[in-house]
């Protein structure tokens, strides 16, 4: 598959932000300065970024608990997105979601979420309502390894491919579900063996090659949108952070020496230096990149820090939608 | 003539589902066995036939599934109607109810909207034991962002079906079981009754009665034999229990004096202790004695028919409680 040059970067530039906005906010954790849970995406920049670089903007996705990559690369707003893992008035959730629920439903981002599997069931849904409109759409489902161990990940699955649903299954395979190895909590190395028990196609990609990963969706998605129905795409990938917080090495459950070993397969740079191999790229433009996203990151740290927080008067607003349909009765 | 038409409180719930389909569009129904088979209660019937496998769809047994299918169906801008066959099977799908369901709105600070309606058939009296019997509507009505519907008749099941399908929340409507054969005269037309507004089922001056679904059938053969005895009851039915019609309930106990709650919920920790709660903040000084609350006992329900007979409240639990609070009298100062 021919990746264009325009495609190249725009690979790029979704990890690129990722990578920054994720050590940003490590930073401002460091700094006590994030309330609540984080969950860091760094390490799996190629996922995101490759599988939503196959997307359309009205294409859907669902997230997880590890959710800010997904929302960067669907397009999330940097202003938004820092504003509101500070809990501010001018966040994505107006400071009522935080970190783990992190949504921009007009982007198709549909949410980060605090349980483990859920996700999955609710793009079921979105891929329901894509066919019964039939506007092409697709949706995506991201989750990891540990989450098809659990209920919700079956149902979804099974569910999908009974109703042969436009939707792609993208596991972010990262060893660890939590603070446990994978090898502990399930008997099977692969989680894309799993696909078979359902009906649907599988391919395992190297989660660290944004390529490799991006040519798998291509494949995946348009499979889905011409009416060839559900397929998993299992990236192996890891994350560089603890579960939680922003400690990355002397972690109990895990070696210090696997970090370096996958660090040295960093997404990013390797994408750089290949594109920079085959001319695509030079290290002055590359340098020019990381350099203007910066700049976006230091606004959005002051848009957010500048931002007020909810007045208390909100706590009960937004709990129900006022309005009902007009439709069908003469009310 | 079509104004006296009558149906049952099934046919009740399916014509409201039929007429809101046939207007809207993005309306969908999605459940185990609803499809040609017609739901096990019947209340699916025909609207496969008339609307296509592609509105109405048959899904695997798979709870958290379909009501997560209501949920990224209705977040992304359909109407999804969306049927757990037994109540008992919303703790199989409690994480979309509870955590999904009910919270994405305000977790994504207002920008989204789920217009879905669980359809689910609750309660007891079929001899179907501890896990197809309950009356888990406590539960639910304790979520902010859920909508919780029980109706007691007919009439009210088609109007308060219509309301819910055209809410732009999450509404759980709770069909009785013991009540799907009920009959009686219903509006052929579409009409919406509101979510949370109650109804006197009944003007009375000596006692409120505040029941729902098939308790507040009971309480009224209760009420017409106290009637006999001289003891006029009021009968609220709040149909709706989240949102809860809390100033229709508290205005007939400033009027009465004297309140009974009924529910065929297990009575520890079920809505009735919420309901005396509100009437004692709100209208404390008006009552001549303690609400009364009537409730099935603290155990699962029962199999045997000798047993839930006694495990379910009645008509006669309801005179029983009746007449006792009428023998209580607090001495005004």
């Amino acid at each position: 598959m021919e990746i264009s040059t325009t495609k190249q970067f725009d690979l790029h530039r979704r990890m690129v932000r990722i990578r920054l906005f994720e050590e940003a906010a490590g930073r401002l954790a460091e700094a006590n300065r994030l309330p609540g849970f984080l969950h860091l995406y760094v390490g799996e920049e190629a996922v995101a970024s490759g599988v939503c670089g196959a997307l359309n903007d009205d294409d859907h996705i669902t997230s997880t608990h590890r959710g800010h990559g997904h929302l960067v690369a669907k397009g999330g707003d940097f202003n938004r997105m820092m504003a509101e893992l500070m809990g501010k008035a001018t966040g994505y959730c107006k400071g009522k979601g935080g970190s783990m629920h992190i949504s921009d439903t007009s982007l198709g981002m549909l949410g980060a979420n605090g349980i483990v599997g859920a996700g999955s069931p609710i793009a079921v849904g979105a891929a329901f309502a894509n066919r019964y409109r039939g506007r092409g759409q697709v949706a995506v489902a991201f989750f990891g390894d540990g989450s098809t161990n659990i209920g919700a990940f079956h149902e979804a699955a099974n569910m999908a491919c009974a109703l042969h649903l436009p939707i792609v299954f993208a596991c972010e395979n990262n060893e660890y579900g939590e603070f446990t190895p994978r090898h502990k909590t399930m008997a099977i190395t692969d989680i894309v063996d799993r696909a078979a028990g359902y009906g649907m196609p599988g391919v395992i990609v190297d989660g660290m090659d944004v390529i490799a990963v991006h040519e798998a969706a291509v494949e995946a998605v348009e499979r889905a949108r011409q009416g060839g129905g559900p397929s998993l795409i299992e990236a192996k990938t890891y994350r560089y952070y603890n579960h939680h917080g922003i400690q990355n090495l002397g972690l109990k459950y895990r070696p210090d020496e696997e970090v370096a070993t996958w660090k040295q397969r960093d997404p990013i740079f390797t994408f750089e230096d290949r594109m920079i191999e085959n001319g695509v790229a030079t290290r002055e433009k590359v340098d020019e990149i990381w350099a203007e996203l910066r700049q976006d990151i230091e606004t959005a740290i002051q848009f957010a820090d500048d931002s007020p927080y909810p007045t208390p008067d909100q706590i009960m607003v937004d709990v129900y939608t006022k309005s009902s349909t007009t439709i069908g009765t003469k009310s | 003539m079509s104004d006296e038409r009558k149906l049952s409180y099934g046919q009740a719930f399916n014509e409201a589902v039929s007429q809101m389909m046939e207007a809207d569009p993005d309306v969908f129904c999605a459940g185990e066995d609803i499809g040609a088979f017609g739901g096990v209660f019947g209340t699916f019937l025909g609207l496969q036939a008339k609307f296509g496998e592609h509105r109405v769809v048959d899904t695997p047994i798979s709870e958290q599934a379909i009501v997560g299918l209501g949920v990224g169906a209705s977040v992304t801008g359909l109407r999804p109607i969306v049927d757990l066959m037994f109540m008992d099977f919303i703790c199989v799908a409690l994480d979309q109810i509870v955590n999904q369901a009910a919270k994405l709105k305000y977790m994504f600070g207002g920008e989204a909207s789920l217009p879905m309606t669980i359809t689910t058939a609750g309660g007891g009296g079929l001899s179907a034991a501890a896990q197809h019997s309950q009356s888990l509507e406590a539960l639910l009505c304790h979520m902010p962002g859920l909508k919780v519907v029980m109706p007691s008749n007919p009439y009210d099941m088609k109007g308060l079906m219509i309301s819910c399908i055209k809410d732009n929340n999450p509404t759980v409507m709770i069909k009785h079981k013991r009540l799907l054969g009920m009959s009686a005269v219903v509006p052929t037309e579409a009409y919406e009754i509101p979510l949370g507004k109650g109804n006197i089922l009944r003007p009375g001056t000596d006692v409120t009665i505040v029941a729902y679904a098939r308790m507040a059938n009971e309480a009224l053969i209760a009420a017409a034999e106290l009637a006999k005895e001289g003891i006029e009851c009021e009968i609220i039915d709040p149909r709706t229990l989240q949102p809860l019609d809390t100033d229709l309930i508290v205005d007939s106990a400033q009027r009465t004096n004297r309140v009974v709650v009924v529910h065929e919920a297990v009575r520890f920790g079920g809505l009735g202790g919420e309901i005396a709660s509100q009437i004692q903040e709100l209208a404390f000084d008006y009552l001549d004695a303690p609400v009364t609350r009537i409730g099935a006992p603290f155990s699962p329900v029962p199999f045997s028919p000798a047993l839930e007979q006694h495990y379910i409240p009645d008509a006669k639990t309801i005179l029983a409680g009746v007449r006792e609070i009428m023998q209580r009298n607090v001495i005004r100062g």
